[in-house]
């Protein structure tokens, strides 16, 4: 059997678009015998059919950032969202990776920018949107402001037979997930036979990426043990603002590409600092990559460039910064 | 005669500073502040045991890494203290792992063990 390449369906950047995230989980169901009729259970459970379906991820939107690594503020993430909303084919799920905004030490400026943030989204043609929060929107208040705005910090779904959980590892002081999280973690998988497909939505990486660049979780290594019990779980992270793929198990990790800046590779870059803005080409290292998969089909991946419309290129960008209510 | 004497005196006082050093670890202050640490560098020897004693000078930080198994709260108005002996030469990032603000990610400090 051709391995169905979970890793080039769900590879994500700043946006990954799944199609058939079922055919992907099917034969490896068919194995377990079981699992089949597991999947029809879940199916049921939450009064849907288990269906291919679309998903998108956004991630690490900064709004109200505004500095040389990108002096156009939101307009990447308005790009994104103009992108979703041309998809062909409507997405069912839109999952934001954490830090929707830049925090800020005034907190009516913070909320000003939660608000901004929400006017945004609220475009997004989709049938359900879903946040977890990042160090800059809960880091300093525990996650008030978020909670206020998107209900919990942590809580799990059901869609089509894919089990979706967000887990909050940034709203606690440490960059931990910590213990009650882990235990509600634990009695919220319980539930599901080992080859239930698990989607993990998170802000940090649940693996030591760089450590010294605070890409890690304290804990993250008993999220994975907990994860690993189940055949086939991947896990969508925002926070360090590129691509990256990590396999510990059965679980997959991939990072997203932000929607503010990228910062580089970082076996390759000493120093944890953004890519500088280009103006040449004000999207570079943010990006959008499609993924499309369907039986018998080979996986059609393309690359899409954000573009400024009728005011692309250089002049573009010059009066986009001479005019920033553009 | 009493030239000598104070001679004697001075290396005493000397001999006895030298050896209250030599009972305890060098002891080195570092400062954390929204965004960064004061020294931003301090180089150790390797085998060499130190006291890193730390403040802050606003809001909780952190004082994390792996590699040097470090893992402490800096409190504003409180001391922290550390005492370390590294067994490996090479150079460290030391960051706040604290959310401390918009700036947090870039803060850190290296350590440098010769
Ligand atoms: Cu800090």
């Amino acid at each position: 059997m051709k391995d169905v390449d979970r890793r080039g369906f769900l590879r994500v950047a700043g946006m990954s678009i799944g199609i058939g995230a079922l055919y992907r989980t099917l034969p490896a169901a068919a194995m377990t015998g079981s699992a089949n009729e597991m999947l029809t259970a879940l199916g049921k459970k939450s009064g849907e059919k288990v269906a291919p379906f679309t998903f998108v991820q956004m991630s690490d939107t900064h709004v109200g950032f505004q500095g040389p690594p990108n002096p156009l503020g939101t307009k990447a993430f308005e790009q994104a969202v103009a992108k979703v909303n041309a998809l062909p084919q409507r997405p069912d799920l839109v999952l934001f990776t954490g830090d929707l905004t830049h925090d800020s030490e005034d907190k009516d400026v913070h909320a000003a920018r939660m608000k901004r943030f929400r006017e945004i989204a609220r475009n997004i043609k989709a049938d359900k949107i879903v946040y977890v929060p990042g160090e800059n929107d809960a880091g300093l208040d525990g996650g008030a402001l978020f909670r206020e705005n998107f209900g919990e910090t942590y809580y799990s779904l059901d869609h089509k037979g894919v089990h979706f959980v967000a887990l909050d590892n940034v709203s606690r002081a440490k960059p931990e997930v910590g213990k009650e999280q882990l235990d509600w973690l634990e009695k919220d998988l319980r539930r599901f036979s080992k080859a239930t497909p698990i989607v993990v939505f998170t802000h940090r990486p649940l693996f030591d990426l760089k450590p010294e660049w605070e890409w890690f979780t304290s804990d993250g290594d008993e999220v994975t043990n907990i994860l690993n019990r189940y055949d086939n779980v991947t896990v969508l992270y925002g926070h360090i603002h590129r691509d990256n793929e990590h396999h510990d198990g059965h679980t997959a990790h991939y990072g997203a590409r932000s929607l503010i800046f990228g910062f580089p590779d970082p076996q390759k870059g000493p120093e944890k600092k953004p890519f500088a803005f280009d103006k040449e080409h004000p999207f570079a290292h943010l990006g959008i990559r499609s993924l499309d998969e369907r039986p018998g089909e080979e996986l059609r991946k393309d690359e899409i460039e954000l573009t400024l419309r009728e005011m692309s290129g250089v002049n573009g960008v010059q009066q986009m910064l001479r005019n920033p209510k553009i | 005669m009493s030239g000598i004497a104070v001679v004697v005196v001075i290396l005493m006082s000397a001999g006895a500073a030298r050896k209250v050093n030599a009972q305890g670890p060098r002891v080195i202050d570092i400062t954390a502040k929204r965004y960064g640490f004061t020294p931003s560098t301090i180089t150790l020897k390797k085998g060499e045991t130190v006291t890193l004693r730390l403040h802050s000078e606003d809001v909780v930080h952190g004082f994390f890494s792996r590699p040097l198994k470090l893992d402490e709260t800096i409190e504003p108005g409180k001391t922290a203290e550390v005492t370390i002996t590294p067994q490996t030469v090479g150079t460290f990032q030391t960051i706040c792992d604290h959310f401390c603000g918009a700036g947090h990610g870039s803060m850190s400090m290296t350590i440098v063990v010769e």
